[in-house]
């Protein structure tokens, strides 16, 4: 019995690492995230994805819907906006393996522990 | 048309040997001079009696020793220029020559760029931070329209730039025009195309003095080759005085209807784009912020010291009752009065909509901004009372208050990404400051690609320490601008800084080898993105409004395969140069390295591969 649960967490943990891997390819190549979100996924005019505080279903459902045009604007008007990514473009199990990429992504430290920031405060 | 003295020099071999060549000889090398095919004759007894002092030699009679662009030079003397950028083109031949013989290659000295769009790009950032404008040289047709965008860019930017552009001088028809500014006359402030060495004096002293009448701009005169070549027969030649037009000042009334809506204001904001033209521009924008305790959003060029405790717009929640815009694009009210205060009010012609569009205002004045700060001050000195006094002072400890916070705020965003490879933004401006920050800096590139991060972490503070962006936003223009404000700032010895965008710097690499050539101290750090970002994410923008998915979006958009090695097109050009760097933690010690040789007076390159904002 101990034996199978630890084979199921085994299996279960490579499957994360499997699904986080194949997430990176598709967050730095195929659907480019890193084009507004940075490779670090907290750079550039995106939003700042790491530490992730959504939840999976959350993610995907703004992934899926980030935010309604407003009624009648123009293409330019959503400059700078998340464009949606439909399932035609965008599986289910691609949301979420790049959701299980970006949790695996470091924060970083804070500014306060950072020596040349602690000198550029106000 | 006569094209002798050109042709000649081309073909002769040898200074002395062109002293004793008989007329008809001189002829004969004529002909062939100009396809530079013509060999010099074997020196003769009389050449080498020259040579050697032995003999008075008589001047031969094809000798122009005093050919019309040596008059050309004793004008553009009186100009005070310090410096001609052109690459080299035959429809000026005589004025080159004249410039670096007759004139001495001095006042102005010559550089040589390998581009038109990287000798005027040099000159717009050469004028931002001199306030002066640097000459350039065009040939013809063509030359001509090598610097249209640099043009362009210049004048929507309202930086001065003379140029000169040769005429009727180029062997290839198609290099002349019967009316050669035609091309580019939509952004250029004045042209004319003189007959005569006086009518050329007059021209060249009344574009200079239009150029740098605000709003400045760009200004052309062309000359024909056979008045630069031909020997000056025009007598009582006179070189003018160069008397420079007042910048417009407001009219007292207008003036003292924005200070009642000022000092009346509960909640003013001061924009300020182009305003501050010089040092004192920027003293007297601190001097009336101060004065009504207003907040001062800068933008475009330093008009204000932006850790200053009301640089920016009030903090969140701030509801401006009153906007004063200062050269700048006038905001849209949204409930507040707008006073408008613009040179650019004045002069308006563009076919190009490098202007805003249309914007209601309750104040419009047609005015320089820095020439009317003074009595603007003056008149809401007169109005505040000891109330409004103790009014400002509260909104402007809280205004501070704000500032603080958003600083704070900007600092946390400093640590995003911080270990990030590629490097990020925030650690590379982070890396820089601590190493740049007790020397005489200067900022000599936008910072619009790099997620503003130099002026949210660093502290600017002087009129010369950022020259802003290309004006037109033409790309191409921000390495030969680094270079030439670069070029402004070696005389003061100051450190100049180019955080350098890789698309841009592919339009014009060229220009880093004149920064070598020329001896241009300059510290590149490339922020090297691998693409044309910006366009990058359009077409993903456009491709998601489109639901055709990401997969094709880098065709066209990016810079791999190859991936550009800029520390060897750097080194190859003759500079100092280190990268590819995507470790954050070697940026330190490559900077303190590439600074170094800056301080010793030469161009260094380097590359850190980075984040893409």
């Amino acid at each position: 019995m101990k034996l199978a649960l630890l084979v199921m967490l085994a299996f279960a943990g490579t499957s994360a690492a499997q699904s986080a891997e194949s997430g990176k390819a598709l967050f730095n190549t195929k659907f480019r995230c890193y084009s507004c979100h940075g490779f670090s996924g907290q750079n550039g005019p995106g939003a700042k994805l790491v530490p992730m505080q959504m939840t999976e279903a959350a993610f995907m459902a703004f992934v899926r819907q980030p935010r309604a045009p407003a009624p009648g604007s123009s293409p330019s008007g959503q400059q700078n906006r998340m464009p949606a990514y439909t399932a035609k473009t965008m599986t289910d199990a691609e949301l979420k393996d790049i959701f299980a990429y970006i949790k695996t992504l470091p924060v970083g430290p804070a500014a306060k522990d950072i020596p040349l920031l602690k000198e550029a405060q106000p | 048309m006569a094209k002798s003295r050109r042709g000649f020099l081309k073909g002769a071999a040898a200074g002395a040997a062109v002293l004793t060549v008989k007329a008809p000889e001189a002829k004969a090398q004529k002909g062939g001079g100009r396809g530079g095919n013509a060999t010099a004759p074997a020196p003769t007894e009389a050449q080498l009696a020259a040579d050697t002092g032995a003999a008075k030699v008589a001047t031969p009679p094809w000798v122009i020793e005093r050919p019309g662009a040596d008059f050309m030079v004793d004008v553009i003397k009186a100009l005070n220029i310090d410096y001609v950028a052109a690459n080299p083109g035959t429809s000026f031949g005589g004025l080159h020559e004249s410039l670096i013989n007759h004139g001495g290659n001095k006042m102005p000295e010559f550089l040589t760029a390998c581009h038109e769009e990287s000798a005027v790009a040099m000159a717009h950032g050469y004028a931002k931070i001199e306030s002066k404008p640097m000459l350039a040289l065009l040939h013809g047709t063509v030359g001509i329209q090598h610097a249209s965008m640099a043009i362009y860019n210049a004048y929507a930017d309202r930086t001065p730039v003379v140029m000169i552009a040769g005429n009727w001088g180029a062997a290839i028809q198609a290099h002349n025009a019967q009316d050669l500014a035609l091309m580019i006359r939509d952004t250029i402030k004045y042209d004319d195309e003189p007959k005569t060495l006086n009518a050329f004096a007059d021209s060249i002293m009344k574009a200079y003095k239009i150029a740098m009448t605000p709003p400045m701009g760009p200004v052309l005169v062309v000359v024909d080759e056979e008045l630069q070549e031909k020997a000056i027969t025009e007598t009582n030649l006179r070189v003018p005085r160069l008397s420079l037009t007042q910048p417009p000042a407001g009219d007292a009334g207008s003036v003292a209807e924005t200070a009642k809506l000022l000092v009346n204001a509960q909640s003013p904001l001061i924009t300020a784009q182009r305003a501050a033209r010089t040092a004192e521009g920027m003293r007297l924008l601190v001097e009336l912020a101060e004065l009504l305790q207003a907040p001062v959003n800068s933008s475009e060029r330093m008009n204000f010291p932006l850790k200053h405790a009301l640089a920016g717009s009030g903090g969140q929640g701030y509801q401006p009752d009153v906007i004063l815009c200062l050269e700048a694009t006038p905001a849209r009210g949204r409930g507040a009065k707008v006073v408008n205060i613009s040179a650019t009010n004045l002069y308006q012609k563009s076919n190009f909509q490098d202007e805003a569009r249309y914007t209601d205002v309750d104040f419009d004045m047609g005015a320089d901004a820095e020439a009317t700060l003074p009595a603007l001050i003056e008149a809401c000195r007169k109005l505040i009372t000891a109330d409004r006094k103790r009014a400002f002072e509260e909104r402007g400890a809280k205004i501070g208050q704000a500032h603080r916070r958003a600083r704070a705020a900007l600092i946390e965003q400093a640590a995003f990404g911080w270990d990030a490879s590629p490097v990020s933004l925030n650690r590379l401006c982070a890396e820089l400051w601590p190493l740049i920050k007790n020397e005489d800096w200067s900022l000599v590139s936008w910072e619009g690609f790099i997620g503003s991060w130099p002026t949210r972490l660093w502290n600017f503070d002087k009129h010369y320490q950022y020259i802003g962006g290309q004006g037109a936003g033409g790309m191409g223009y921000g390495a030969p601008a680094a270079v030439g404000a670069a070029l402004a700032n070696r005389k003061y010895g100051r450190l100049s800084v180019s955080i350098q965008t890789d698309g841009d710097l592919n339009y014009a690499p060229l220009v880093l080898w004149t920064a070598a050539h020329h001896k241009i101290p300059l510290l590149t750090i490339m922020h090297n993105n691998r693409a044309y970002h910006q366009e990058l994410m359009h077409v993903q923008r456009q491709a998601g409004l489109s639901n055709r998915g990401m997969e094709n979006c880098h065709i066209g958009t990016t810079l791999i395969n190859p991936e550009i090695d800029y520390a060897t097109v750097a080194k190859g050009y003759g500079l100092y140069s280190e990268g590819p760097i995507t470790d954050p933690k070697n940026l330190s010690a490559a900077f303190k390295r590439g600074i170094e040789r800056v301080k010793k007076g030469e161009p260094v390159l380097i590359d850190v591969v980075t984040q893409p904002r």
